[in-house]
């Protein structure tokens, strides 16, 4: 089991436990706000929008080049983007902290 | 507005019902939400059907919308199994049959999210044969592979050419099927896109082993015992052990046309999603409704259109004035191929087609063909070219005008300096 936070807009913290999946699908099981998963998780809609924590950009890897593509729907994109759909949680991501993109 | 003794009550359970019931709670809606489909199953995504779900080892591990617990949570009133079997806006009711018995219930705000169902066009030896299928449910996968795994079926036949028939064919080809795909336009996705692009599927498909028949008409189906025969009319029969129907679909409007609401190409909504009757809303792929971009009333069948209405019209029942301004889009996932579409091509005058190499570490195409009108950008269709998709999709939505000339130029780097005029 890892940790992992999601910081909303309305800047409410919530940490939850997993062990696998993706970062998307534990937002949208835990109703975590600003995190749509519309397509499934297939890269095709941008709706799992994060942030990643600074000093751990390393820790959570790079956008891929479609992922990079489909963030640049989004105005709130940084170099600090991520699809959450894209990032799958292993005991690397332990202590991991996401920034809700979207309201 | 308080809500507090309000009960509204969703009819449909999939894209546009879940997210309408999620985003009404969000929004602070306070009084009930009852949730309703005839579905037995938890609400479950379904694009994967066609793609992931028919492929993947167990039909039982559906990609549920919301974990069931979620519903409980957000107290939302999930009944499943249930069909609604007549309305009556006089007195707010709706009739619910569940597990055989009927019930009554009461209503203050009304949201239509009923969907469609497949079409099965009224070709003698389709209906009532075991060997036909059709691609729209949980259930209907099931009795797929199960008619696969079971029967050790090796040959299809998938009668229509749109997204479902395509993807359907690309998962069955994956499940080791010989395939055979009958369109009766003469050329694939005929409804949808432009002949540029019908020919790159169809070519795709033809690489991949599928039999791709296009401008050909089933007539009838023959079976006997296991084997069915397709006649076409133009004298072709091929032989098959499965059939499967992805044809279009029937919009599920019979509950608002019996209770009397403005039915017009599904039922007839304005721009908030409301219907002729103030407390009655219709939203997803049933509700034909007013966008603001366009003149002419749309309905469209995709989950970003269900997903966009639904939070529209919750939030306007919690109080906030919105209409939807979404710019339409819509993915299909073919093979290793992505598909993705942004805008409605309705009444183009001109498309520009772009080919480029393939991306790294890939070998596939990379295509796109931008659709104007009077020189504005109307849509993009984008084969695993997501850069193209999402530029396409700024444009649309900021109405900025494109370098036509850059964008022809196949040696150009499409990226917001090199494509959109000041
Ligand atoms: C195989 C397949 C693949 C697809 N792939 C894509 C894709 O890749 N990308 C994309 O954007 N879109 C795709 N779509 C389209 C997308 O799934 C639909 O647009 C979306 O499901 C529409 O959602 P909806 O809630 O409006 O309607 P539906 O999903 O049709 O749901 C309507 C629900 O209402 C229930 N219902 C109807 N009448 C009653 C009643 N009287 N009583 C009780 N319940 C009732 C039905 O049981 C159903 O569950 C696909 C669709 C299918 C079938
Ligand atoms: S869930 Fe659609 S892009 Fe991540």
């Amino acid at each position: 089991m890892v940790k992992i936070t999601f910081i909303t807009k309305d800047n409410k913290s919530t940490t939850l436990e997993a062990d696998s999946g993706s970062v998307m699908a534990l937002a949208v099981d835990n109703n975590i706000l600003g995190i749509g998963g519309d397509c499934g998780g297939v890269c095709s809609c941008a709706t799992c929008h994060v942030h990643v924590q600074e000093d751990q950009a390393d820790k959570i890897g790079k956008a891929s080049e479609i992922e990079e593509d489909m963030l640049e729907l989004d105005d709130n994109t940084n170099e600090f983007s991520r699809l959450s759909c894209q990032i799958e949680i292993s005991e690397e991501l332990d202590g991991a902290v996401f920034y809700v993109a979207q309201e | 507005m308080t809500t507090d003794n309000l009960t509204c009550i969703i009819v449909g359970a999939s894209h546009a019902g879940v997210n309408a019931a999620f985003t009404l709670r969000n929004q602070g809606w306070q009084g009930k939400i009852i949730l309703i489909d005839k579905d037995q199953h938890l609400p479950y995504h379904k694009p994967p059907l066609s793609k992931k779900a028919l492929t993947a080892e167990n039909q039982e591990i559906a990609a549920l919308l919301k974990p069931e617990a979620s519903y409980q949570q957000a107290n939302i009133e999930l009944i499943l199994g249930a069909e609604v079997s007549n309305l009556n806006r006089e007195s707010c009711t709706l009739d619910v049959t569940e597990n055989g018995s009927l019930k009554t219930l009461q209503y203050d705000k009304l949201v239509l999210a009923t969907g469609a169902r497949p079409f099965i066009p009224p070709i003698p030896g389709l209906a009532g044969n075991r060997a036909v299928f059709a691609m729209r449910t949980l259930d209907d996968v099931k009795a797929i592979r199960a008619c696969i795994d079971n029967k050790d079926v090796k040959r299809a036949v998938i009668i229509g050419g749109g997204y479902i028939g395509l993807e359907t064919a690309s998962s069955l080809l994956g499940l080791g099927l010989s395939v055979t795909l009958i369109e009766r336009e003469e050329r694939l996705l005929a409804r949808v896109t432009a002949p540029v692009m019908s020919d790159f599927f169809k070519t795709l498909h033809q690489q991949k082993g599928v039999e791709v028949l296009t401008g050909l008409e089933v007539v009838s189906v023959n079976s006997e015992q296991d084997n069915q025969l397709v006649l076409c009319d133009d004298g072709t029969s091929i032989e098959t052990d499965m059939i499967i129907v992805g044809v279009g679909i029937k919009v599920n409007a019979e509950l608002a046309e019996q209770a009397g609401l403005k039915i017009d190409n599904g039922i007839s909504v304005d721009e908030y999603n409301q219907s002729s009757d103030n407390n009655i809303y219709a939203i997803g792929d049933c509700a034909n409704f007013k966008h603001s971009m366009f003149t002419q009333k749309v309905r469209l069948e995709s989950v970003q259109n269900a997903v966009d209405q639904a939070k529209i019209v919750a939030k306007n029942l919690c109080g906030e004035t919105i209409v939807n301004t979404a710019v339409p889009w819509f993915w299909s996932d073919q093979y290793d191929y992505k598909l993705q579409m942004v805008g409605l091509a309705t009444g183009f005058d001109e498309i520009v087609l772009r080919r480029e190499s393939a991306k790294q570490n890939t070998s596939l195409e990379c295509l796109s063909a931008w659709y104007f009108k009077d020189g504005a950008l109307l849509s993009v269709d984008a084969v695993n070219n997501s850069k193209a998709y999402a530029l396409g999709t700024k444009a649309i939505q900021t109405g900025t005008k494109i370098n036509r000339a850059v964008l022809a130029d196949e040696n150009e780097p499409l990226n917001h300096k090199t494509l959109f005029l000041a």
